[in-house]
């Protein structure tokens, strides 16, 4: 038997369950390597079989008709499943992007020139995202000062607080 | 509110050219997806849920300074030959046509800006210029894209960048295309080998009408695939580059059949006028091809450069729902094919035959670059 990659002989078979269908792989030494077979937790047959065709292509064809019924984990927000999101190659909302970060990285892999966003940034985000991380550290200071009793300094850390609370002036615009 | 009668009664700038020149690059188009953070995308979301994101971001995008007297629809409003319509003119996407039930099309008077609202992700938008003009489209829909941002909070990632349904346009949502009339590249058989050349640098090419490979009217649209880990002017520079390259290639290609070839091209270019003036029944197909050859002859001499243009409108104008719109009615194939043939012989009627050009005769300006053919 031949392997499904290119033509050397075949020595390494993998079946999987994929959606209920039993899906066969056949592949060389060398192939099973490169497609990191021989690692079997970093491995889907899936992505495999998928990786052969365009990404574009594929995503193309992939319709979109998530089933709800989905199984596995499941983003908090919208309440889409990782199993759709295999399936479909979609997302269902911003924060399934969080949910999903390890298949986010797994279907990014060769898709882009890179993985990492370089382009324009929202105008003031910048901003809201120093003030998210200040706020952060405030409350954590806050909580540290009630622990040991140091009033004064909590009541100063609370009033830092509420200071940025505020709306950001780039946030208000109408 | 502008209606639709109005809004397509004249064919926008970008379509004719105007005082650009578009030769070989007819169009340049940037297109930016954007999703309102938390709510559900358009794919996954209920119709309730889909209505709700439209009531959130339907005023917002009114309410931009270009779009104050835009045409500004529900698609549940339109009749299908009407979405078509909007489909052939590229202002709306086929997937968009499809959708009823919470999206809608906004489209700027000049057809030159216009969004969709819950198309496969809660906002696509689209800024078309004529010519070679990626920068200038981008800087365009740029300036849309902030203002909308200080009414809705998109959805955005520090190291993805702006988040999309489809994971294939995460990052910057950005794709720029162009579209190009290659017939010299066609006529002289080196398209497949430039064709490849641009797949081979990551970049998508395909014929702009007809299925797979195929390409009608010597039509083909070439743009970015990735649109992670690369700017957006990084995008655009590189694909400005490779269309001037191809650019320059298809101007070559036409002077050198002039120079070596020219009873042939001469040849060509006059059947399809004599065609294209005596058809009465005439599929898009047919038409498209002969129509390319009269676009090559006036940008080359053979015809006054306002054919050209003709052609452009053409193009549009002998499309399935185009021409269902003009004779109010829906036609049958047979029905669709001589309408066709009645429009494109009453615009030829009175164009001369065409004349004789001589390569070292009014040709179109020569670039004086030397060939750079490096793709």
């Amino acid at each position: 038997m031949k392997c499904d990659f290119c033509d050397q002989k075949a020595t390494v078979f993998l079946t999987q369950l994929i959606e209920g269908q039993m899906k066969k792989v056949c592949l060389c030494e060398s192939c099973a390597k490169t497609k990191g077979v021989t690692d079997p937790t970093g491995f889907s047959l899936a992505d495999m079989l998928l990786s052969g065709m365009p990404t574009s292509a594929l995503v193309a064809n992939a319709p979109f008709v998530p089933t709800r019924s989905g199984g596995g984990k499941k983003c908090p927000n919208c309440g889409f499943s990782v199993d759709d999101l295999n399936r479909v190659r979609r997302f269902g909302c911003s924060e399934c992007f969080q949910a999903f970060r390890p298949e986010v990285e797994l279907i990014l892999r060769g898709m882009h020139q890179g993985v990492t966003h370089v382009g324009k940034v929202p105008p003031g985000f910048e901003e809201i995202h120093a003030r998210d991380e200040k706020l952060e550290e405030l409350r954590q200071q806050l909580e540290d000062a009630i622990v040991q009793e140091n009033y004064e300094q909590a009541a100063s850390l609370r009033d830092q607080i509420r200071q940025l609370e505020l709306p950001l002036p780039t946030t208000t615009l109408p | 509110m502008m209606r639709f009668s109005t809004l397509i009664k004249h064919p926008a700038d970008w379509m004719i050219g105007g005082e650009v020149d578009n030769a070989v690059v007819l169009t340049s188009r940037i297109r930016l997806a954007r999703n309102v953070r938390l709510l559900p995308f358009p794919g996954w979301a209920t119709a309730e849920q889909r209505r709700m994101a439209m009531q959130e971001i339907f005023p917002v995008i009114q309410e931009l300074r270009p779009m104050k007297d835009a045409f500004a629809q529900p698609l549940s409003g339109l009749t299908s030959v009407q979405k078509q319509v909007l489909v052939e003119r590229h202002l709306i996407s086929r997937e968009h046509a499809a959708r009823t039930e919470g999206s809608a099309a906004v489209i700027e008077r000049r057809q030159s800006l216009s969004i969709m609202v819950n198309e496969e992700d809660h906002l696509r938008m689209q800024s078309i210029r004529p010519g070679l003009n990626l920068r200038v489209a981008y800087d365009a829909l740029n300036e849309l894209d902030n203002e909308i941002q200080s009414s809705l909070t998109f959805a955005y990632d520090r190291k993805l960048g702006y988040l999309t349904t489809c994971p294939t346009n995460l990052g910057t949502g950005l794709r720029a295309s162009a579209m190009l009339h290659l017939p010299g590249l066609v006529l002289s058989d080196k398209i497949g080998q430039v064709l490849n050349a641009i797949g081979r640098m990551g970049l998508a090419v395909r014929g702009l009408y007809g299925e797979g490979t195929e390409s009608l009217g010597n039509l083909y649209q070439i743009s970015n695939q990735s649109t992670l880990g690369e700017s957006e002017t990084q995008i655009i520079e590189r694909l400005e580059r490779v269309i001037a390259q191809v650019a320059q290639h298809e101007t070559n290609a036409r002077l050198k059949m002039l120079e070596d070839d020219r009873l042939t091209l001469h040849d060509k270019i006059g059947r399809s006028y004599g065609i294209l003036q005596h058809a009465w029944l005439i599929d898009s197909k047919e038409a498209l091809n002969h129509l390319s050859l009269i676009r090559l002859g006036a940008n080359m001499g053979f015809f006054p450069l306002e054919i050209a243009r003709l052609c452009d409108n053409l193009l549009m104008e002998i499309q399935p729902a185009h021409l269902q719109l003009h004779s109010g009615r829906k036609l049958s194939p047979e029905q669709r094919d001589e309408s066709r043939g009645q429009i494109i012989r009453s615009h030829l009627q009175n164009v001369h035959t065409p004349a004789m050009v001589f390569s070292q005769t009014k040709s179109p300006p020569l670039s004086d670059q030397p060939l750079d053919l490096d793709l």
